[in-house]
């Protein structure tokens, strides 16, 4: 992902042209307590563009019927936009074929769906490897499947920065090793993850790695392909798509021997009392209605991402993490948490003497939208001994002004506590 | 911006960030007769509240743990609500002091003068949640209820 070093704010900005990018975004222009709305919790969820809304509503008003069954016009024209929205998503993240594209209801299903269908495959003795600074989605599912097989779950340290030790991971990698977990960037502490060099350790030995993407694919493009990983997860509402949608992506040979995850419509060929023929991928994986209407929102939300570009996002939003780092850093009593050289999207701070929910209730009434609390990662706060953070999160949408609202907010804050 | 600064008072009264900056009785009791652990899973917070009681009467009360300026202030300000109470009148003072949180409306008891600071709370759903920890885990220590308590339950 890019990095801020180099690169001069100002000319990034008039590049994406964020004021008229931001005029697309009709939540975004509303005030909140009597202040202008400056909305910073993107990695919790992103906002809509104008167009992801009337995807969804033109589709809902003009083209709504089932997918895959219907021989009329509608289930036509639903089924042509629901795989349509397939191949945009294959087009985004650069997979080899539609075959290898999930839909899910987010990257939590679909982490799900891997430990509960690849999972089938786990016994006892074998070990899972994940990283410390992992959602507990990518904890959880791995330890009810450890639960279930009496596996092992491993975990890979990090540093004080919020760093993956990367040699310490690869030396926990064992012959016992049969899936390796770990996120691309991290929704606590902003950090991207070495996941290339974690690709080509464990497939020196054949063991496959499943990203979660959940925090990456909004902010830079993401190529399968070139990561050469097995299994890419992530959410359609984070990157301005509805909720209630995500995707698996798995490389095709390995979907093709995992067992069906839930059994129901869509994922069969044939139904007898006997026995069943499952579907060809990927819809051995979809069973029941889909969430069609999502899933042309999050087509919606590629095409928009897209027409910015991912390589312009992934700038602009390096030059405005370093922005608010830096404006941070200048704030009395504070602690950034979350250092690592290399980041994406997310700053994490606690400020001595004032607890993070009083300053998301304070900040709210400055119009300013932050997260605060464990970040679903507990283990993350437990490390750095605090009971949570602050977290600000941008998106290409937001700008300086945004983050001067924050600082002016964590100021109202400090006189307050004072 | 004055208007939200006004609601922001109506949350944070100078009487909660008192108690939240120098709260009352937040240490251990050494031999507690009674003790529970609230917790909101939320946002982490834990707080750990100790009964001294003799006979029926509450004749020391402390808390301990980490929490929003809101949820220590509550917890101070419980602790001076219920000393010296018997178990029946402490729960009574529980209970309304609930209802404060979750309307707003004052309470008409003198035990809860203070406590009436904290009635801001009931405009924002997610901080009720707060306020309501340390009087929720009192009750399940007088009632000898040893389980853990959560505002998630």
């Amino acid at each position: 992902m890019s990095q801020p070093a180099d690169i001069k704010p100002d000319p990034i900005a008039a590049e994406l042209d964020v004021d008229r990018l931001r005029a697309d975004f009709p939540i975004l222009h509303q005030e909140v307590h009597g202040c202008r709305l400056a909305y910073l919790d993107n990695a919790a969820s992103a906002q809509r563009p104008q167009a992801v809304i009337e995807a969804i509503s033109h589709y809902y008003t003009h083209d709504h019927a089932n997918v895959h069954r219907g021989v009329h016009t509608l289930s036509h024209r639903a089924t042509d936009a629901y795989e349509g929205a397939r191949e945009k998503v294959r087009g985004f993240i650069n997979a080899s074929s539609q075959s290898e594209i999930v839909f899910t209801s987010g990257t939590t299903a679909a982490i799900n769906l891997v430990a509960g269908s690849f999972g089938q495959d786990i016994h006892k003795g074998d070990e899972i490897l994940i990283s410390y600074m992992e959602h507990h989605s990518n904890i959880v599912p791995w330890q009810l499947l450890c639960e279930r097989t009496g596996a092992t779950l491993r975990v890979a340290p990090i540093n004080r920065d919020g760093e993956l030790l990367l040699d310490d991971m690869i030396d926990m990698i064992t012959p016992a090793t049969r899936l390796i977990a770990v996120a691309h960037v991290s929704n606590a502490l902003g950090t991207v993850n070495p996941i290339e060099q974690i690709i080509e350790a464990a497939h020196l030995q054949d063991i496959p790695v499943l990203i979660d993407g959940a925090q990456a694919a909004p902010h830079a493009s993401v190529d399968v392909q070139a990561l050469g990983c097995d299994f890419y997860a992530f959410s359609g509402h984070k990157m301005c798509g509805p909720t209630g949608t995500g995707v698996l992506y798995g490389r095709e040979e390995l979907l093709d021997r995992m067992p069906p995850w839930q059994g129901g419509g869509e994922m069969i060929l044939s139904v007898n009392f006997e026995e069943s023929v499952y579907n060809r991928l990927p819809y051995k994986f979809e069973a029941g209605t889909p969430n069609i209407a999502g899933a042309i929102g999050l087509g919606a939300a590629i095409d928009y991402l897209q027409a910015v570009g991912m390589e312009r996002i992934a700038r602009y939003e390096a030059s405005l993490l370093a922005y608010l780092t830096d404006q941070l850093a200048t704030v009395d009593n504070i602690r950034l948490i979350g250092t690592a050289a290399h980041k994406a999207g997310v700053q994490s701070f606690v400020i001595d003497g004032i607890h993070p929910h009083d300053l998301g209730t304070v900040l709210d009434h400055q119009g300013v939208a932050i997260r605060t609390g464990h970040h679903c990662a507990m283990p993350v706060m437990e490390f750095f001994d605090i009971p949570g953070t602050a977290r600000a999160s941008i998106a290409f949408y937001n700008n300086r002004q945004d983050i001067d609202q924050l600082i002016k907010g964590l100021a109202v804050a400090a006189k307050m506590f004072a | 911006m004055n208007a939200a600064t006004n609601e922001l008072q109506e949350i944070y009264r100078q009487r909660v960030l008192d108690h939240s900056k120098h709260p009352h009785n937040f240490r251990q009791l050494p031999t507690p007769t009674h003790e529970a652990l609230g917790f909101n899973p939320l946002c982490g917070d834990k707080l750990k509240i100790y009964l001294q009681m003799n006979d029926d009467h509450i004749s020391d009360v402390a808390f301990e743990g980490t929490g929003c300026a809101i949820s220590v202030a509550s917890a101070s300000m419980m602790t001076e609500a219920i000393r010296g109470q018997s178990v029946a009148a402490a729960s009574k003072l529980i209970g309304a002091a609930q209802h404060i949180f979750s309307t707003g409306m004052p309470a008409d008891n003198k035990a809860l003068d203070e406590v009436e600071a904290l009635a801001g709370v009931s405009q924002y759903p997610s901080r009720i949640k707060c306020a309501s920890l340390a009087w929720s885990t009192a009750e399940a220590a007088l009632s000898g209820k040893t389980n853990q308590v959560s505002t998630e339950e």
